[in-house]
């Protein structure tokens, strides 16, 4: 991203289009994109995976008794989402860690990777968060009838409500059951895609020499802040789902 | 002057969306306020209510990233 600001330097306006860093492309050759061609989305998602199985691999492998710094940091991340799902959700909830775990490491991973220079950010794309969005959802509803029954739908009938004003109350609460997957989705996609493009905004500037060095100060200053919201919202994601969770575990209000 | 009126009318509908993001901004910096006093007045509570905090600007912030989206499918998607 940043490093892109060398070339062009005598022209003035935007030099590139700051979504063009989004687009899909296959891997080999140029086709068109089917649901099983490789592309730059596939591979860095791949890169991800393979990332998070190296840390994992390495950090565990010694288990000395003094961590090395990649051991303290599994154990640290580990020990932070797993109190993060018993504070929140409860002891029972503690089931479904592995799977909340992974969705957490998958997205920081993927977050990170793609502030990389020249890589590609695969989470800005809301078709990738809208599928682990929905598996959220698909998950937080089956487990929820499943434990519940019926009873489930306590979850819509706020019973501290006065009597009169529930159906319209259920109502409501219904709708934002439903949009849960939307902003869900929306919330990490946006983020990602919206500071990305920031970033290339202002690589566009830094071709104006007038302006320059506070473009490459403003990219700097974007990138710090990317830093923090990859981490953030990888976070984010994770809570919520956490908390949809509980909801499904214990849908009385 | 020429030009496109429906192109005009995307752009200033863009620019108009855009304006739901610093509401949005708004309420983020309402609820870190918030969580500021209440963490002052008790500084032994706080640390518990972290979560809390980050899930309230998540809420707050998605509407503002709404917004965003509605810029973007005004600018490029019709």
């Amino acid at each position: 991203m940043a490093t892109e600001t060398a070339d062009g330097t005598e022209e003035t306006g935007l030099v590139f289009h700051p979504l063009d860093q989004f687009i899909v492309k296959p891997l080999f050759g140029d086709g068109p994109v089917h649901w099983y061609t490789i592309t730059n989305v596939t591979l860095w998602m791949a890169l991800a995976v393979l990332a998070i199985v190296a840390v994992f691999v390495i950090g565990t492998r010694r288990r000395a008794i003094v961590p090395s710094r990649i051991q303290s940091f599994t154990e640290v991340i580990y020990g932070f989402t797993y109190k993060m799902i018993e504070d929140i959700a409860g002891k029972e909830a503690t089931k479904f860690f592995p799977y909340i775990f992974s969705l957490f490491m998958f997205i920081l991973f993927a977050n990170y990777l793609g502030l990389i220079p020249m890589s590609f950010a695969t989470t800005s794309h809301m078709a990738v968060t809208a599928v682990m969005a929905m598996a959220v959802f698909i998950t937080v509803t089956i487990v929820g009838f499943v434990k519940n029954g019926v009873g489930f739908f306590g979850l819509f009938w706020v019973s501290s409500a006065p009597l009169a004003l529930r159906p319209f109350l259920a109502l409501i609460e219904l709708i934002s059951y439903f949009v849960r997957p939307v902003s869900h989705s929306i919330r990490l996609g946006g983020n990602i895609m919206a500071g990305h493009a920031v970033i290339k905004v202002f690589a566009a500037f830094a071709a104006i020499w007038v302006i320059s060095p506070v473009a490459i100060a403003g990219i700097a200053a974007m990138y710090a802040f990317e830093m923090l919201v990859a981490a953030v919202q990888a976070y984010v994601f994770t809570i919520l789902t956490v908390v949809y969770l509980k909801d499904a575990l214990h849908p009385q209000h | 002057m020429e030009g496109n009126i429906v192109e005009m009318g995307k752009l200033i509908g863009a620019g108009l969306a855009s304006v739901g993001m610093g509401t949005a901004a708004i309420g983020v910096g309402i609820i870190i306020g918030n969580f500021l006093s209440g963490a002052l007045r008790n500084p032994s509570a706080a640390p518990g209510q972290i979560g809390m905090l980050f899930i309230g600007i998540a809420f707050a912030e998605a509407f503002g990233i709404f917004s965003f989206l509605v810029a973007l499918l005004l600018m490029f998607a019709f």
